[in-house]
């Protein structure tokens, strides 16, 4: 801080206020309009303090949206996804950066390079491979002769199928597909020093034991971070659960009920039981990003470097 | 990047890699090429076989005057969210960056937005901007039929592009105070010594200084505005009216989905992920260029 004159200071304080104004209108309308009843909620513009029907419009919406499973599968899915990638994450990137075997940098480039493409993009081909997950390996074997060979051999007739549509798997194995925590764990190991490697091998520790013993400890402020970035955006996403399940009953995430909570176009337009929906469907990752704010942030930082 | 001291294992690595390797064989790289195969061919959604058809896939799209439009209005939605956001975003981080007393409150604030899934931020600002209900609908006691992004097109695509701004301040915001936070105060004092108002020091000093995380930012919401608008656009608009806020993902999903013309929106793949294939490159010789030069 260099000009310490109190106008510049009262400008600042008066940005920042704009700006948290800006950041907090939508959460702020979502809240209030949540607390109001049917009347307050129609009312143009509506008013900006919070009324006291909030808890009859949150169980309105629960059980319009039917959010206690939705959220329960919300969770499998986040928490899927997050230990998922933390598990590959670490131990691949453990892989690449600490040892030496032929083809290491093309299995690196392999994994990186995903970063390149969000699934959004190749979200059409990709939803074809979820009809039947093994299909590749079908077409290998099959290219390879070895289904011909096993079927002429003992008659068994070799059809590999694994159908991940209206599954957990099916919604959590594309997004743990990706290279974003390979990529920050690489990162992080690379800062280890080669003398932390060296003394644990004088101690005879195996590979094994200065992975579990030594890296995982060390990498803990970097597993906060992916967790709670892996953890938000798995919750967040939209467009593939919507492809991967059709029986939205049974695996339907809390995500996908925004929209049916939507007032439709000649229905009441009770947008107050919406906005109650909204209020529980933001919560959690919010929450999470509140509390862990110190190291999401250092996590998502480090990730462009 | 070599290591001095690493471990000899002839199967232990593989153990390690393998399981990685066989998701993004399966989910990426078998439905990448998957999709080459398609655009190439002509497929019947009900089964019996496709037809190499060359380029006909990629002719039929681009001879398609709905198709430009809609690259068009992908291409006016990723400039104007990006700049309305990073805009915002520094700004803030440049105030927040003074760190005056109680700032920590307000940077924690303006993380928030990065926790909202799209689809709710876009049911909220639904709400906020219907016509009929809401905030910005008051607009239209005063001048009747001023505000509709029911009927028009413009007002519904501003509509999920401010949502879209809005989204991305939190991220934005986050690399912005990193990297200002990196400069060395010393540069902003000699600058102010100089007599260099904190305006002039923004553009001159620091604005240069976080050049390549202004321009990591601005690829990575670009790519955002092709890939995160979709949860936006289902909830806010559905790609109405009349097709008015369709962006290339919703014609994606659309034609693949809804239409069940696999072999158009396989094409229509292509082309996104040649366009954010070369943005990913650019950014990353920017940033190579970055490490040398430093």
């Amino acid at each position: 801080m260099i000009e310490r004159s109190p106008v510049f200071d009262f400008l600042t304080y008066l940005a920042m206020a704009v700006g948290a104004v800006l950041v907090l209108i939508p959460f702020w309308v979502t809240f209030v309009a949540a607390s109001q009843s049917l009347q307050e909620v129609s009312r143009v513009p509506i008013s900006l303090i919070p009324s006291d029907h909030l808890w009859e419009n949150l169980q309105a919406a629960w059980q319009r949206g039917d959010l206690g499973p939705k959220l329960m599968n919300s969770f499998i899915v986040a928490i899927g996804v997050t230990v998922g990638k933390i598990v590959l994450a670490s131990i691949s990137a453990f892989a690449i950066v600490f040892f030496r075997f032929p083809m290491r940098m093309i299995c690196f480039w392999l994994i990186f390079i995903t970063l390149m493409l969000p699934l959004e993009v190749r979200i059409v081909p990709t939803y074809a491979i979820a009809a039947n997950a093994l299909l590749p390996f079908q077409v290998i074997l099959d290219t390879l002769g070895v289904s011909g060979l096993v079927n002429a051999l003992t008659g068994f007739q070799v059809s590999l199928n694994w159908n991940l549509l209206n599954s957990y798997p099916g919604l959590i194995l594309p997004l743990v597909a990706t290279a974003t925590g390979t990529f920050l764990y690489r990162q992080f190991f690379m800062t280890i020093p080669d003398e932390l490697v060296e003394a644990s091998k004088m101690d005879g520790a195996s590979p094994m034991e200065f992975f579990i013993d030594v890296l995982i400890p060390l990498s803990r402020t970097n597993m906060l971070a992916l967790a709670t970035i892996m953890f938000v955006s798995s919750w967040n996403q939209y467009l593939w659960p919507l492809l991967v399940t059709t029986d939205r009953a049974n695996f339907g995430t809390v995500v996908m009920q925004l929209k049916a909570l939507i007032p439709s176009m000649n229905g009441t337009p009770d947008w107050n039981v919406t906005m109650a929906g909204a209020l529980i469907i933001m919560l959690p990752p919010l929450l999470v990003v509140a509390f862990m704010q110190r190291w999401f942030v250092r996590g998502l930082i480090s990730r462009d470097k | 990047m070599e290591r001095r001291a690493y471990y000899n294992n002839a199967m232990l690595p593989w153990l390690l890699i393998a399981p990685q390797l066989i998701l993004v064989f399966v989910f990426f790289y078998w439905p990448t090429s998957q999709a080459l195969y398609w655009a190439f061919t002509l497929e019947q959604p009900w089964g019996g076989g496709n037809s190499w058809v060359w380029f006909d896939n990629f002719l039929a799209i681009f001879r398609d005057r709905d198709y430009w439009s809609t690259v068009l209005r992908s291409g006016f939605y990723a400039i104007v969210t990006t700049g309305l956001s990073m805009f915002v975003a520094l700004i803030l981080a440049a105030f927040v960056d003074r760190s005056l007393k109680g700032t920590r409150l307000f940077q924690s604030i303006y993380v928030w937005p990065y926790a909202i899934a799209a689809p709710a931020a876009g049911v909220a600002f639904r709400f906020i901007f219907a016509p009929e209900s809401g905030l910005i609908g008051a607009v239209n006691h005063i001048w009747p039929g001023i505000w509709n992004p029911a009927t028009n097109g413009l007002h519904a695509l501003l509509m999920v592009i401010v949502c879209h701004a809005w989204l991305g301040i939190g991220y934005n915001f986050i690399f912005f105070l990193a990297a200002l936070q990196m400069i060395p105060r010393t540069i902003s004092e000699a600058g102010a010594m100089d007599g260099a108002r904190p305006f002039r020091r923004l553009i001159d000093l620091q604005l240069p200084l976080i050049a390549p995380t202004a321009f990591f930012l601005l690829i990575m919401n670009i790519i955002s505005s092709f890939t995160d608008s979709f949860g936006l656009i289902d909830t806010m608009t559905e790609g109405g009216p009349i097709g008015q806020t369709e962006v290339m993902v919703y014609k994606i999903y659309f034609d693949g989905f809804k239409g069940l013309d696999y072999s158009g929106a396989a094409a229509q793949s292509i082309v996104l992920m040649l366009l954010v294939i070369c943005l990913t490159f650019v950014q990353f010789k920017w940033v190579e260029r970055r490490v040398h030069y430093n």
